[in-house]
């Protein structure tokens, strides 16, 4: 059967174009999303008000009502932004790494980096240590940054003395964790009520003590991580063709590997200190946009961004909404929506994505 | 381009080397096939010629420059691989699959050109019909085309390629290998590929290097190089070789050690 460039041209085109409106059209979802989260509480504002109030705030702060203000930019947003930031990360994180380590369970977890901090938040919560003194939340924060990067830090130490495989990576972090979770578990022995329910809480995920601050630093460490990941799709892309046709194309894989790993360390290390474990949206979201898109990274890079932030948005909003006044930790609520929504999705795609 | 083989040695330990003082040169556009038996060293060498592999001993020079002193990049540009296996994990589109061999080529935004250039491949191995499809919806002589169209995407001075016809059927194998053989005379590259089909290649090869025990048997024309006491030193098989056509056709009886237990 022969075709014509042509019919190829205009078959890839509208193939791409595909790709562009499912990133615009998670963008546009995420504006609704946010407009509808920030009405919930107990201040009776509408999604209107909220639209209006974010616009004047940015081009004309004196058509703004001060108390909408107040409760949109000082109470709702702060939450809701460093739901999108979050999201957004773990969903580029999530979709670096799996094609990096050539793997469909890989999450920006596979290498550590949540045993690692929850040790850094358990030391801080039960025994007080604080790496730079800071006391309170933020030397908490600061703790949780630190030890969730030593896990990619012994990985890239060990894949620097020899040339390792992916494989070997994920088996390295895997071992890791296990120390982590050990030396973890080993604290928690001789720990209080009080701090073990404090550690818990802390490590369930959870958006609630987010603030302008937290948005900021996920922000610098999400855009710049993006941007950088974004640039290298195309070496991703050829990184997934194996090892040695990877070489064979010009590309050092191994040298590669070692700096995705330290950006994408970085990028999740910035979320989890904040908000706890989030699972499930770096594993899912890129597998969901998979699914629709296929696993060319120069779209999937950008999709997961775009779908991963919608994801977590909307998981907070249920996680808000579901047993209010009260509201439930968003890593469950990730997880309650994630699963039936990935499940149904495998069992209804035509084509296999692994 | 110039690919020199000095003395060259390759083992994973000390004790059992593959390759064992292999000096030879590609110097002219040719169709080269390598021959041997399994586990003789052919893809361990064309590994050490494109730097998948380090030598342990010798060198290979590529235009008088040590492979091992050159850039991935710089190597890779002028250089073509098609592997005998594919590894994709996550499969993108034939389209896709195809415009990452294009290398420093290859940008972020997919232009017109490239999707020429791409097309053109396809449809040099006939599969221009499948330039949407995912990879992993294609059956394993698909795939092995697909893989060829990356290899010669970007008309590399050179293509390495690990048997690249082994899942084709027969008629298949007689279309790509035909392909490959005009490739010398008609862009003026040069062609190292491994084979198994004997007859195949003995009807298209300009060139044939037969390997035996991690060093270079024979190196000739097919006349020159299948013969019946070659086979059988090399793969203890028992042959009859007629001419036909002006080229050798080999008629397999039996293995020499027939009766053994295997």
């Amino acid at each position: 059967m022969t075709i014509d460039v042509s019919i190829v041209e205009k078959d890839y085109h509208r193939y791409v174009l595909r790709k562009i409106l499912f990133i615009v059209g998670c963008a546009i979802a995420m504006i609704l999303v946010l407009g509808y989260a920030a009405t919930i509480g107990t201040s009776g504002i509408t999604a209107w008000e909220v639209y209006r109030d974010i616009f004047y705030h940015f081009v004309d702060p004196s058509k703004c009502d001060s108390e909408i203000d107040w409760v949109v930019f000082t109470v709702r947003l702060p939450r809701i932004m460093t739901g999108l930031i979050a999201g957004m990360s773990l969903g580029v994180a999530g979709a670096a790494m799996q094609s990096m380590m050539k793997n469909p369970l890989a999450d920006p977890y596979t290498t550590g980096i949540s045993s690692g901090a929850s040790f850094g938040a358990t030391l801080a919560i039960v025994m007080g240590f604080d790496l730079v003194g800071l006391g309170g939340t933020a030397g908490l924060v600061v703790t949780a940054f630190v030890f969730s990067l030593i896990p990619a830090a012994v990985i890239i130490l060990v894949s620097s003395l020899r040339n390792t495989s992916a494989a070997t990576m994920i088996l390295a972090g895997i071992a890791v964790m296990y120390l982590f979770n050990a030396c973890t578990t080993l604290i928690k022995l001789g720990a209080s009520d009080a701090s073990l329910s404090a550690v818990f809480q802390w490590s369930i995920g959870d958006l609630s003590g987010a603030t302008w601050q937290s948005f900021y630093v996920i922000l610098v460490f999400t855009v710049i991580g993006s941007a950088v990941l974004m640039a290298m799709s195309k070496k991703l892309n050829i990184l997934i063709t194996g090892d040695k046709s990877a070489t064979a194309l010009g590309l050092n894989a191994h040298r590669l590997r070692i700096m995705l790993l330290a950006i994408i360390s970085l990028m999740t290390a910035s979320v989890v200190c904040f908000t706890g474990i989030i699972g499930f949206i770096g594993l899912v979201a890129p597998h969901i946009v998979r699914i629709f898109l296929g696993s060319d990274n120069r779209y999937l890079i950008p999709a997961s961004a775009a779908f991963g932030a919608l994801l977590l948005m909307v998981a907070d909003l249920i996680s808000r909404v579901i047993i209010a006044p009260t509201f439930l930790p968003v890593g469950v609520i990730t997880a309650f929506i994630g699963c039936p929504l990935f499940l149904y999705l495998l069992i209804k795609q035509r084509r296999s994505m692994w | 381009m110039k690919i020199d083989l000095r003395e060259l040695e390759f083992g994973y330990d000390r004790e059992n080397p593959v390759l064992k003082d292999i000096s030879y040169t590609f110097d002219k556009p040719e169709f080269v096939c390598i021959m041997g038996p399994n586990g003789v060293g052919k893809s361990t060498l064309i590994h050490c010629i494109n730097k998948i592999l380090k030598p342990t001993g010798g060198a290979v020079l590529v235009n008088d420059k040590d492979v091992t002193e050159m850039k991935l990049k710089e190597l890779a540009a002028n250089m073509g691989y098609v592997p005998n296996a594919t590894e994709d994990s996550f499969p993108l589109t034939v389209v896709d699959t195809i415009m990452v061999g294009l290398q420093n080529d290859y940008k972020f935004g997919t232009s017109d050109e490239d999707l020429r250039k791409v097309y053109d491949v396809l449809e040099m191995m006939s599969i221009e019909h499948l330039a949407m499809r995912n990879f992993d919806e294609l059956s394993a002589g698909q795939h092995q085309k697909v893989m060829l169209a990356r290899g010669l995407v970007r008309s590399p001075e050179v293509v390495l390629l690990d048997e690249p016809t082994s899942n084709l059927d027969i008629k298949h194998q007689i279309e790509v290998t035909k392909v490959l053989s005009r490739l010398p005379k008609e862009k003026g590259m040069m062609i190292i590929m491994i084979s198994h089909d004997i007859n195949i290649t003995a009807k298209y090869a300009d060139r044939i290097i037969m390997m035996h025990d991690g060093k270079i048997f024979a190196v000739g024309t097919a006349e020159e190089v299948l013969t019946k006491e070659n086979l059988k030193t090399v793969y203890g098989v028992d042959a009859d070789i007629v001419i036909h056509n002006g080229r050798p056709h080999v008629i397999l009886n039996d293995t020499v050690d027939s009766g053994k237990e295997l």
